[in-house]
């Protein structure tokens, strides 16, 4: 487990309907569990989907703070999309920054209808690679699928997340907040992506 | 459940609209109504699910206006009383609410309401405590989630000691944020609901004006002993920020990456109305530089210069900062969007005369050079599957086929997307719930000045219950000409699917005496048909039909949201046969994802053929009907 810095900074993001408030909500009731001090803040409310979302995550030993991380204090960044990974990680990474990204694309409607191109994703890596020295990238969608539904790459990024060591605390908090939160065959799908990703970083 | 734990003095993570609605159980809170809005669509849910746990007494209005009658009521029984509402809802409640600060209540009766700062989810940002200013409403603003539970405790408190309600003014960052928040105990009063034949709560206005005035000058007082005020910070500062809301954590973190925080004061403000006069003079005194640091409008800004200026020969030489200033502003001006820790940096470095260090690596300009090509937008767009897409596509054929340059109106809701290419940029008004009946209602009267362009307005189902129901009184009782078209996906989506009269079930899910809109319609003598959205073709010729027609009219396209409807059910499988796809050869423009543009279908560059992303799908299966070359296969069944 890798040295704590005060606050934890983490950044999830990606498009709305990824699951991004509850992978959030996974890891606030997870550091609470471990007794941590936490705050989350999220942007949802409009209902509809393929917006850029993202979670604000800030974990600490007893200081409590906002739910906005400033710019460019990242700790990690979890990018549930390539596009979204890079778009955040202009405003919230510096070089110590962990990137780790899925690398399925979802493409903009601007995309769909002919008039953007969606830059190609080795190219996102790369870009991601040559500014932070630690990048996680992952096929969290395939992953998914091979728990059982595309839909649970969330939880394959979490797993991925906790993987990675950052954070202060075990892996058995988020199994157990998994469990809280989800119940019958929802949580074992979660609970499959969870420590598929989590073996895929962590080895 | 968190919200529920009984232990206190344990932390759980919840939401900040969770930790609202824990604040309002530890008061003991026995009736709660609202209408959901965003950003607190959640805390009557919340309340809802714990209903029958507590004895309370929970519903989803039909509108704010009706929900704050309701809570009013119980708060005249001697019950202690919460209406939750956004904004936008404190506007249609604000006729009642005028008077019922007037008449003054009797038990604990809190008005929770939620602001959007940078407009989130909002058609505007407003800033209503300037509204319940007027209004002469006390104001309390958590700046925390854990405050957030604590102010609501202690809002029930503060009403009964004034006899007034208190309004908790909370903004989006609060109340969707999450974190850990240390509970309390939950009351468990006895619940004897009084009020009598002889009992009376009137408003009678000059009389109860004044008396009115003495309930806000005893509100001053309990501000000013108030602990949700409090100050971090060197003694006798002479530079010193007053914040309050999420604002107070962000000045506090600006400052500490400024190295300024041993030589800064901090004074954060809970009670934002009225003012804590006599504390802030002490700390006015001894400040010559004061920073503000609120969302969004300069509120306590201009009432504590106010203040001061009451106050200038023993003041001095104060100098003010913040928005009226133009230092205190983020990139689209002072005043205008949310504030955050590196606005309040920028703005303090500035003021104070302090480098900003800052570890921004590189501009989106440099990463998209590194990058080598652009980074496109994301725009909102209706889900994959969405009903009111196939709604859309279906009046807007309509229109082409009837050749009149028909007008479009609409209003709040997921269908709001109709102004944008989502929806085909056809909705051509936006302002408030329901306001595109009344507009179109409206319109449909001038045709004596010569205007004959055909009118449809849509709007939602929770909508229609919620507002157009009085406009359509009147388009029946003036002979307006309109074509109004309930875009009814069964649900209020916007704001996570809660229930209305047109469902089976109440808040607390208990089965509902439903009031289906085509009973309302019938009643006001409305002519109406139903169509089902996803039957293209069907809806097609009832729009036609009906836009032939005169006087008011209604067509309710009637498909459950889709994302409610897959919940827990297996969804067809949808995908592109290559045999039949022949991608730009076709002629179709890439209907399926450039014309109809579903998220869910893709264009596989490489291959030069559609595709269908079945992790975005959600198996409707409208694009297979509209596909010109029937190369969309759907497996399983649509029903």
């Amino acid at each position: 487990m890798s040295a704590f810095r005060e606050p934890l900074n983490i950044i999830i993001t990606g498009v709305g309907g990824q699951g991004n408030v509850l992978a959030s909500q996974v890891i606030s009731v997870a550091a609470v569990e471990a007794g941590y001090r936490v705050v989350v803040g999220e942007t949802f409310g409009v209902s509809q989907r393929g917006g850029s979302v993202m979670s604000h995550v800030r974990i600490s030993r007893d200081k409590a703070y906002g739910p906005l991380i400033p710019r460019g204090r990242a700790g990690v960044i979890a990018g549930f999309e390539p596009l979204e990974t890079l778009r955040v990680m202009v405003k919230y990474a510096n070089p110590d920054t962990v990137m780790i990204m899925n690398d399925r694309p979802n493409y903009p409607l601007g995309c769909l209808l002919g008039e953007d191109k969606y830059p190609d994703p080795h190219r996102i890596e790369e870009t991601i690679r040559k500014i932070v020295a630690r990048v996680h990238c992952l096929s969290a969608t395939e992953l998914a699928k091979e728990a059982g539904s595309p839909l649970a790459a969330n939880m394959v990024m979490t797993g991925a997340l906790v993987g990675s060591g950052l954070l202060p605390f075990g892996r058995e908090y988020f199994t157990k907040a998994i469990e809280l939160l989800f119940k019958d065959s929802v949580r074992d799908l979660n609970l499959a992506a969870f420590e598929l990703g989590h073996r895929r970083v962590a080895g | 459940m968190g919200v529920c734990k009984e232990q206190p003095g344990v932390r759980v993570a919840l939401t900040g609209n969770e930790s609202l609605a824990r604040g309002a159980l530890e008061a003991g809170v026995a009736y709660a109504a609202s209408y959901p809005g965003s950003p607190t669509a959640e805390v009557l849910g919340t309340l809802a699910k714990v209903a029958g746990q507590f004895n309370l007494y929970v519903e989803w209005s039909v509108n704010e206006k009706v929900a704050m009658e309701g809570a009013a009521a119980a708060s005249f029984t001697g019950l202690r009383s919460l209406v939750v509402m956004k904004a936008d809802g404190l506007n249609v409640a604000l006729d009642f609410a005028g008077a019922l600060a007037i008449s003054g209540t009797r038990g604990g009766m809190v008005i929770l309401v939620g602001d959007d700062p940078a407009a989130h989810s909002s058609v505007r940002e407003e800033d209503s405590r300037n509204l319940c200013k007027a209004l002469h409403l006390p104001i309390l603003e958590p700046s925390s989630v854990q405050e957030a539970k604590d102010m609501t405790r202690e809002a029930f408190a503060l009403s009964e000691q004034l006899k007034l309600p208190v309004v908790v003014r909370c903004v989006t960052r609060v109340c969707h944020a999450s974190g850990d928040v240390k509970l309390e105990e939950i009351a468990r009063p006895e619940r004897r609901p009084v009020f009598g034949r002889h009992d009376r709560v009137i408003t009678f206005s000059i009389r109860m004006h004044a008396q009115l005035e003495q309930k806000l000058s005893r509100a001053v007082d309990a501000a000013g002993d108030s602990a949700f005020n409090s100050y971090t910070g060197p003694s006798e500062a002479a530079r010193l920020v007053i914040a309050s809301g999420p604002s107070v954590m962000y000045a506090l973190e600006a400052l500490d990456m400024l190295g300024l925080s041993g030589s800064v004061g901090v004074l954060k403000l809970g009670t934002t109305w009225p003012l804590p006069e006599k504390l802030l003079l002490s700390y006015l005194e001894t400040a010559s530089a004061v920073v503000f640091a609120e969302e969004v409008e300069p509120f306590v800004e201009d009432n504590v210069m106010a203040l001061a200026a009451g106050h200038w020969s023993e003041l001095g030489g104060v100098r003010f900062y913040g928005k009226r200033s133009g230092h205190v502003a983020g990139p689209a001006g002072a005043g205008i969007g949310e504030l955050d820790p590196d606005v309040l940096a920028d703005a303090l470095a500035k003021i104070f005369d302090v480098p900003r260090a800052d570890p921004l690596l590189l501009t989106s300009l440099e990463a998209e050079a590194m990058l080598g090509e652009k980074m496109p937008d994301r725009e909102l767009a209706l889900c994959a599957g969405c009903p009111h897409r196939a709604s859309f596509w279906a009046i807007r054929t309509a229109l082409e086929l009837d050749g009149r340059e028909g007008i479009v109106l609409g209003d709040i809701g997921c269908y709001t997307l109709g102004i944008v290419r989502t929806g085909y940029y056809l909705l051509q008004t936006m302002h408030c719930m329901g306001a595109g009946v009344g507009i179109a209602g409206g319109l449909g009267k001038l045709d004596r000045f010569g205007f004959n362009k055909p009118v449809i307005t849509v709007v939602g189902d929770s909508t229609f219950y919620h507002a157009a129901v009085p406009a359509l009184v009147n388009a029946r009782y003036n002979r307006a000409n309109f074509l109004c078209v309930v875009l009814d996906n069964e649900t209020t989506a916007m704001t996570g699917h809660q229930p209305h009269p047109g469902r089976r079930t109440t808040a607390t899910g208990e089965p509902a005496d439903t009031v289906p809109m085509e009973d309302i319609i019938r009643g006001l003598n409305i002519p109406y048909a139903i169509s089902d959205p996803y039957n293209v073709d069907a809806t097609v010729n009832a729009v036609c039909e009906m836009l032939e027609q005169s006087g008011p009219r209604v067509l309710i396209l009637r498909r459950t949201c889709a994302l409610a409807a897959v919940k827990g059910k297996r969804k067809n499988r949808v995908y592109v046969d290559w045999d039949k796809c022949i991608g730009d050869a076709c002629g179709c423009g890439r209907f399926c994802s450039k014309v109809f543009a579903c998220p869910a279908n893709i264009w596989d560059a490489e291959h030069g053929k559609a595709r269908i992303d079945e992790a975005v799908c959600n198996g409707c299966g409208v694009c297979a009907t509209l596909c010109p070359q029937q190369a969309i296969v759907v497996e399983g069944t649509v029903e």
